[in-house]
């Protein structure tokens, strides 16, 4: 396809269209593929609350994927969400077992746990200067260590507090869970921290070149440490949350979010290597992975063949519009 | 300066995990209740061997400057092929045997298409493919089971002449077979060179590209071949995510101990096998000990957070600034 027939095409378009990434506008496309493919399997796809529950099973992912972005913004990555998570959902029923202050504290407790997580990624990447795909894995792997010292090896018996259960499973309006509430809460908190503050576009600046951030003043490593302990937060923050729905933590709960929070925000157009993306597509990307897992455990497709699918599609959705400049 | 001292610098990584490995496998032999036996030895070498190949594997990627985070999952996915197709008479296992090697470089070979060719970064990339992977391994064992031709198994996971371990001599072979040709062709020298500079290393003409797909498939075949040596050392084909995932893991603290840069173009696989040994003789320390196996994965998990802290000593180097950021 020629330049003058796109910018022809995109012309004709309004002005909406003609401004939105491709990458959102492909991955909303796959939506709407998705459910209209849901669609002729079973009626029920379209259902207000078929959509409802989907929105509610997407903000966990949602939120996790939150934190995500952030890091891959930087050109960072951070592999520590499978036990970010699980310690954050563990620490806080943990916290539930010390009386009245220990339910009260319960939540920000495991989100502590989180965030501290995440500060150890953040000295790492940012003052040690190890690669963050080395040093979350690192800190993944001490923190599943303390978590089988603390349970025995064993899901924790503990179980999450009403207030847990309440924000995942509540209706505080009628009508909208208050899962998809606190998901909207936080990505429009994290909307207006990427665009109208000044961290936000240092966010963006480091994840083009860190040099020229650094040179123009700016404490870049203090960013990427904040950066890494949010997404560290916000991970147990996911965990919390979905021990609240199961009402209790487990063992391996987190491992079936890594890949999807990092598909999520690359197939919403966000661009691994950094500085490019926006919230939109962020969102885009986790509704279309909450979909597809849906739409194939819908129509009972084994374990195996969801693996194999996902990471098909991934790739494949990759290779049409996540691809590096050739190099020339 | 004089050629030993330059061999020296260039070996000083793997020469330093040889030397931890050693320390750390005295300490070892010398507080088991057995001491130093025949026996010890097989038992620690047919563990160690197994991470050696995942490590080698990761080594090759590692050094095109890339990262396989699927190299668990290869290994998984042989060890489940290999309990189906290693069985039976003798030209049967051969047969299956070759299956398994080839199953492993085609998963190579996908991987290095995909990140080359298809121009995405190595670390979602081969996430993805991780999944596929896993995928069609518990496909092909829903439940852990199957069977292996024991003949062959006992032969290359026992010892020869009474006291070398088979799988320390299979270890061997693959080195001189695999590592030693690629690291001294062409294409193995293209791989550093990428590593290197992939720019500086376009411009001269170097096929970087052939180089690196040669590294990424030449790691499936490992890891493939570690996957064979886990059905010979169980009996067994298991899709266990947990493992591979932990194998993908300790492959890359065994990398980083042995001296392999994350940044590429720097380090050996000979220092990776180093690694590997290493990382499992202080992983088995705790048992010596009388710990509680509980506080392994910790235990592993704090070597791992400190072997990655030790490249941070480079910054205290650094003159400029602005040279923290690559």
């Amino acid at each position: 396809m020629s330049e003058t027939t796109v910018s022809g095409l995109a012309g004709r378009m309004p002005k909406f269209l003609r401004r939105a990434d491709p990458a959102v506008l492909t991955a909303f496309a796959c939506i709407v593929l998705l459910l209209f493919l849901g669609s002729l399997y079973s009626r029920s796809f379209l259902s207000p609350e078929y959509l409802l529950q989907q929105l509610k099973v997407a903000s966990f992912l949602g939120v996790i994927a939150t934190g995500m972005m952030l890091v891959i913004l930087l050109g960072q990555i951070d592999l520590s969400v499978p036990w970010s998570v699980a310690a954050g959902a563990m620490m806080a029923c943990a916290a539930a077992a010390y009386g009245t202050v220990g339910v009260a504290l319960a939540i920000p407790f495991g989100i502590f746990c989180g965030v501290l997580i995440g500060i150890v990624n953040g000295i790492g990447v940012a003052y040690l200067r190890i690669p963050s795909m080395i040093i979350t894995l690192a800190t993944n792997a001490v923190a599943q260590g303390l978590m089988v010292v603390y349970t025995g090896g064993f899901s924790p018996q503990d179980s999450a507090t009403g207030a847990m259960r309440y924000l995942a499973t509540g209706f505080a309006v009628p009508g909208v869970p208050n899962a998809v509430l606190i998901w909207a809460l936080i990505g429009a908190a994290m909307v207006f921290v990427l665009t109208r503050t000044g961290f936000g576009r240092t966010v963006y600046g480091i994840g083009n070149r860190e040099r020229a951030a650094y040179l123009s003043g700016i404490d870049t490593r203090r960013v990427v440490m904040i950066a890494f302990a949010v997404s560290g937060g916000l991970s147990a923050f996911g965990g919390v949350l979905l021990a609240g729905y199961a009402s209790k933590a487990a063992q391996s709960m987190g491992d079936a979010y890594l890949l999807p929070s990092i598909a999520a925000v690359v197939l919403g157009g966000t661009s691994i290597l950094g500085g490019r993306g926006s919230y939109l597509g962020t969102v885009a990307g986790v509704i279309l992975i909450t979909l597809l897992q849906s739409i194939l455990s819908v129509m009972q497709m084994p374990e195996a063949g969801r693996q194999i699918i996902y990471g098909v599609v991934i790739v494949a959705m990759l290779l049409l519009y996540g691809r590096a400049p050739a190099s020339r | 300066m004089k050629d030993w001292r330059y061999w020296l610098a260039e070996q000083r990584g793997t020469l330093l995990a040889f030397g931890i490995f050693v320390v750390m496998f005295v300490i070892y032999t010398s507080n088991h209740p057995a001491g130093f036996t025949a026996n010890v030895v097989q038992t620690a070498s047919n563990k160690g061997v197994l991470l050696a190949f995942v490590a080698m594997a990761q080594t090759l990627v590692v050094i095109t400057a890339g990262i396989d985070l699927s190299v668990g999952m290869i290994f998984t996915l042989t060890n489940c092929l290999a309990s189906w197709l290693v069985v039976g008479t003798g030209i049967e296992t051969a047969f299956g045997v070759l299956a398994v090697l080839g199953t492993g470089l085609l998963c190579g070979a996908i991987n290095g298409a995909i990140v080359i060719y298809g121009r995405l970064q190595p670390i979602v990339a081969t996430i993805a493919t991780g999944a596929v992977y896993f995928g069609i391994a518990l496909l092909l064992r829903p439940f852990p089971g199957g069977s292996v031709n024991e003949g062959l198994a006992d032969a290359l996971t026992g010892r020869l002449f009474g006291f070398v371990p088979a799988s320390l001599v299979t270890l061997l072979a693959v080195v001189l077979v695999v590592w030693v040709p690629f690291s001294r062709s062409v294409l193995g020298r293209a791989a550093y060179a990428a590593g290197s500079s992939e720019m500086a290393a376009y411009m001269s003409g170097v096929p970087i590209r052939r180089g690196k797909f040669a590294a990424y498939a030449l790691a499936g075949l490992l890891a493939a071949i570690g996957g064979l040596f886990l059905t010979f050392f169980t009996y067994t084909g298991d899709a266990a995510y947990a493992s591979g995932n932990a194998y993908t893991l300790f492959s890359i603290a065994a990398v980083v101990l042995g001296g392999v840069s994350l940044f590429g173009g720097k380090g050996s696989a000979i220092g990776a096998i180093f690694g590997a040994l290493a990382f499992r003789t202080i992983g088995d320390l705790l048992f010596v000990f009388d710990f509680d196996p509980l506080w392994q994965p910790l235990f592993q998990g704090v070597i791992l957070l400190i072997a990655v802290s030790l490249g941070a000593f480079a910054l205290f180097r650094v003159r400029n600034r602005l040279e923290w950021f690559l």
